[in-house]
């Protein structure tokens, strides 16, 4: 009785949690909807004679492959949530129709594979004295040669993890003399200003000024801006606002061209009365300075 | 008991099947494959129960091991296809084709 | 009748030695092509010598043969086994007898002046060593060609003089009417050489041999329907080769080679072996008289067609060719004739080598004094300015209008005769054949020796230099009295008769007999018109345009008209046909096929999408049909 109440718990939150799984916009969300599912197998397991596996299942599973996938997610950006729109003409459909039939043949075969009450694990691991000994037993002996090629198995997937993250380098490392050289040939032979070099707040979500009076859109955080969007936080001052919003809606192109933007907006400058006129600091900062990891939209 | 151990498990494996055809954040449909393969560990380790054989065990023990292994490639191409492509989309990954 | 036991096997001697008359000319032809420009100081000299050497062998041989009694002068010279293949074992041997020593003679004889002549002819050509080598190369395979004892020596020599001409009528192949010409020649002469081939496989399916002292005593043997196809088949072969109709096309045209080739190949030689392989497979012929009829059609015909064409001519070489073939027409009327007409053809063909040569190079005597002008329009009043030309000329026309007592008389009136015994139709039409020789000889005699001049400004005739007129003496020597000394009291008849049977009559010569006045009477007649219309008269520079039937004389009887209309036409049209099936049919069906292949994959390709997801929903349906087929199986 006990394990049926414990069945129909976990099948259902299983089953809710794989659906979840399938069809949460958020790949967290997801990730996490699969640890639950992988719990409630952990539990399953060990309602099911198999304690040891119950453990390598939360050890393994839960613990370390779901960490790697969460890792993995959070490295290639957790900010998109992926549209559900599908791309190809049919494929869901077909999908779901394969899913069901598929569902229906599998259940339908293999539910009515077994017959008659389970035999139960506990004859079997008499003799060694529990699960763990008797799954040993058959490890180390009958299947011995299996686990060591798994032992290579591992190795090999170890190494050829690191070979594929591996970034070749293709040009010579640069030196100071050569970074230094590059610097003075460039347009901004100064160091470029700080965060809040010109900033007028001390809220990492208040845009710096340039020297020459405009708004910085490179100064605020993607993410920050976005929240600040999201939730009405705009500051009073138009300008800055406007600049909030540009940069949460993105860079139209991957490289945001900010001369663009000031040469073509004059009205976007301050007076010049403003500000102390900083001759030596007229460049223009370099891109990519606070952009976190460039996130393309998921179509 | 067990056909509804097992039910669940054909359940679980349609559920994860159908996510991989329909998402298309690679992580994801990772994710799925994962599922299915909890799938069929679910349904080995009922069938060892029903036997009353410990085989089933160790083969889920030994699905597990390759999982992992699995999961380690699987994560380092994502990242890699990632890294040069930046993006996730199993869908931008579409060069080989007429 | 003849048997095997006739030919008498020889080795030794001069006889033994004969084949030094092929070997002398080949060698010089080789010296000639192989040795290039450095030869080209003494390669005419060279040239002379070789041929006038075979002459010399060819005299002794005639001399020992002639030693032997008239039974024994069919001697076989075994040189070596040349194809001992199967069931078809050939020894290459050569037949010394009366009929081939007679042409061995003609031709190193006529060939030897006809060399002696292009020294003086071809003096100023660049290409004149290339000339002799050719010369020195007609002469081995036309020597082969008569002396070879089987037909496939006899076909070997046949080619070879064949590739000869060629060479020859296209020896200035930078013009492009001797290139076509010669291809021409070629062309058509390949149509005579199939039938010479075909006749050659019937022999030998029949006889199981193609020598001739095998196939020709057993002859008789074969069946009726068999000869007759050999028959018609040689016959086909000696059309081509000798311009009979209706293979006459190529001759008129083969006049653009230089004139001492015309002379030797195309008038005095060649163009006669068809004869000859109608006298040498005499027994064949005459155990099948339908063939034998149809040559003496052929050649009656063929007398006609080449007069006719002959008096429209202004081309004073193509009237000589239009001669010619009509000269060659009598030979082979004879030739149709048995026993007493190979006699007769074999002599009025050594006559006509003589004459006709003689007359040939006269008229290369007249183009090399008149600035290579051909047009006889053009001509006129030479008697005076080239003497020597215009006596040997003239003796040689009145040698072919059958003049009394100089060769022609003799040997045309002979075939005349024999010819109206045995058949008063074909006898009547070679009557008015000669009454038309009469008349376009004349003209052609009176346009350009007599009459006003009507020389182009800057033509300065002249006398040819000693090289070429000796010739010409010598060959009017030959004309003047060649055919007396060979029919006067069957002389020539009872030479031959060891080689193409005695005929059962001798015949009698009647000086004043019917036909001879009748002809005689027609000649006059034809001489008279053309002094009429071309001696006394004047003759207008540009042709006339003439009746309907002078441009059908002119037209070559629109002989090419009918080969260009029956074969050309077709044979262009068969061609198109064949390409369009070729770029329709055979490439329409692999380009149809590639295109249909390449279509289909077009559209199947767009199952490769490059999404792996949809990859994957098929690898899905495969799995769900798979389970689902287990069930089905499991369940049955």
């Amino acid at each position: 009785m006990g394990e049926t109440i414990t069945f129909w718990v976990l099948a259902v939150v299983s089953v809710a949690a794989a659906f979840g799984l399938v069809f949460s916009r958020k790949a967290v969300y997801s990730a996490l909807m699969l640890g639950v599912v992988m719990l409630s197998l952990a539990v399953l397991y060990a309602v099911q004679d198999a304690p040891f596996l119950a453990v390598v299942q939360i050890i393994v599973y839960t613990g370390a492959v779901m960490m790697l996938f969460l890792f993995v997610l959070m490295l290639v950006g957790v900010d998109s949530s992926d549209s559900l729109v599908e791309t190809i003409k049919g494929q869901r459909f077909w999908a779901i129709i394969a899913g069901l039939g598929f569902a229906v043949l599998l259940a339908a075969g293999i539910g009515n594979a077994v017959v008659g009450e389970p035999a139960g694990l506990a004859e079997a691991v008499k003799a060694d004295g529990g699960n763990v000994p008797a799954l040993a037993r058959l490890i180390f002996t009958r299947y011995v040669f299996a686990f060591e090629v798994t032992s290579a198995l591992l190795i090999t997937a170890a190494l050829g993890a690191m070979v594929l993250a591996h970034r070749e380098r293709t040009a010579p490392k640069p030196t100071q003399k050569d970074l230094a050289r590059a610097r003075f040939l460039g347009d901004h032979p100064t160091p470029l200003p700080g965060p809040g070099t010109y900033a007028r707040h001390n809220a990492i979500d208040m845009p710096a000024l340039l020297p020459d009076g405009s708004v910085s859109e490179l100064s605020v955080n993607r993410y920050i801006a976005r929240y600040d969007v999201e939730r009405g936080r705009l500051p009073e001052n138009p300008r800055l606002a406007q600049a909030l919003r540009n940069v949460a809606k993105g860079p139209a192109t991957e490289q945001p061209k900010v001369v663009r933007a000031v040469a073509e907006e004059p009205e976007a400058r301050v007076p010049a009365d403003d500000r102390p006129p900083v001759s030596q600091a007229a460049g223009l900062p370099a891109e990519g300075r606070t952009e976190g990891p460039v996130e393309e939209e998921g179509k | 008991m067990t056909t509804h151990y097992l039910v669940l498990s054909a359940l679980l494996f349609a559920i994860g099947a159908v996510g991989v055809l329909v998402r298309r954040n690679a992580i994801v449909v990772f994710m799925c494959v994962e599922l299915m393969l909890n799938a069929c560990n679910l349904a080995f380790v009922t069938f060892a129960r029903q036997h009353g054989n410990l085989q089933g065990q160790i083969i889920a023990f030994f699905v597990m091991i390759v999982a992992a292994a699995e999961v380690v490639v699987g994560l380092a191409i994502i990242v890699t296809i990632f890294r040069t492509r930046r993006s996730a989309s199993v869908d931008d990954a579409n060069l080989l084709k007429y | 009748m003849e048997t095997a036991a006739d030919f008498v096997q020889h080795s030794g001697g001069v006889i033994g030695a004969s084949w030094l008359t092929i070997a002398l000319p080949l060698l010089g032809a080789a010296i000639l092509l192989l040795g290039g420009r450095r030869t080209d100081r003494w390669g005419h000299l060279l040239g002379v010598a070789m041929s006038l050497a075979s002459f010399v062998v060819a005299v002794l041989v005639f001399f020992e043969l002639l030693g032997f009694g008239a039974d024994q002068r069919r001697r076989v010279v075994e040189l070596y086994d040349f194809l001992p293949s199967g069931s078809l074992h050939v020894e290459m041997g050569l037949l010394l007898d009366p009929l081939s020593i007679s042409f061995v003679l003609l031709i190193t004889g006529v060939g030897s002046l006809i060399h002696i002549y292009s020294i003086g002819y071809m003096a100023h050509d660049p290409g004149r060593r290339r000339f002799f080598a050719y010369l020195n190369l007609f002469v081995a395979a036309m020597l082969l060609l008569v002396l070879a004892d089987n037909y496939l020596g006899l076909y070997i020599g046949w080619e070879g003089v064949g590739l000869a001409s060629y060479l020859l009528i296209g020896f200035w192949q930078h013009k492009p009417s001797a290139a076509a010409a010669a291809k021409k020649a070629f062309i058509v002469n390949r149509v005579g050489d199939m039938g010479l081939a075909l006749g050659i496989f019937v022999v030998f399916t029949t006889f199981g041999t193609i020598a001739f002292n095998q196939v020709l005593p057993a002859a008789h043997g074969a069946s009726e329907g068999t000869l007759t196809l050999i028959g018609l088949a040689l016959l086909l072969g000696a059309c081509g080769k000798s311009a009979q109709l209706p293979l006459q096309s190529w001759l008129l045209d083969a006049m653009e080679g230089p004139t001492p080739v015309s002379a030797l190949i195309h008038a005095a030689t060649m163009v006669t072996a068809g004869v000859y392989l109608v006298v040498r497979s005499g027994p064949i012929f005459e155990a099948a008289p339908t063939a034998q009829l149809v040559v003496t059609i052929v050649g009656v015909a063929t007398l006609l067609a080449g007069a006719i064409i002959g008096t429209a001519k202004d081309d004073i070489k193509k009237a000589l060719a239009g001669s010619t073939m009509s000269q060659i027409g009598y030979m082979m009327l004879a030739a149709g004739l048995g026993p007493v007409g190979y006699a007769f053809a074999i002599a009025h063909l050594i006559a006509h080598g003589f004459f006709k040569a003689s007359m040939f190079l006269g008229a290369g005597s007249v183009m090399h004094a008149m600035n290579d002008e051909v047009d006889m329009r053009k001509f006129g009043g030479l008697a005076s300015v080239m003497k020597i030309t215009w006596i040997t000329f003239g003796l040689g026309y009145l040698a072919i209008i059958g003049f009394p007592l100089l060769s022609g008389y003799w040997t045309k009136d002979g075939i005349i005769e024999t010819a109206m015994e045995h058949n008063p139709i074909l006898g009547w039409l070679a009557v008015i054949g000669a009454g038309i020789t009469g008349f376009y000889m004349s003209r052609l005699f009176f346009m350009t020796f007599h009459g006003r001049r009507r020389w182009d400004a800057d033509a300065h005739p002249h006398e040819s230099p000693a090289v070429m007129t000796w010739p010409l003496i010598i060959l009017s020597i030959g004309s003047v009295f060649g055919g007396g000394f060979l029919i006067v009291g069957n002389r020539f008849m009872e030479f031959l008769a060891p080689a193409v049977g005695r005929p059962e009559e001798m015949p009698s010569f009647h000086p004043f007999s019917l036909t001879g006045l009748v002809t005689l009477a027609l000649v006059a007649v034809g001489v008279a018109y053309a002094w009429m219309r071309y001696g006394r008269s004047e003759v207008p520079a540009v042709a006339p345009r003439g009746s309907f039937l002078t441009t059908f004389a002119r037209r070559d009887l629109y002989g090419d008209a009918l080969n260009e209309a029956l074969f050309m036409r077709p044979g262009q049209w068969l061609t198109r046909l064949a390409v369009f099936f070729d770029n329709r049919g055979v490439d329409g069906l692999v380009n149809g096929l590639a295109a249909l292949v390449g279509g289909t994959s077009g559209r199947l390709r767009r199952i490769q999408t490059g999404y792996v997801r949809s990859y994957a929903l098929s690898i899905f349906f495969g799995a769900a049909l798979l389970v689902g087929a287990w069930f089905v199986v499991g369940n049955l």
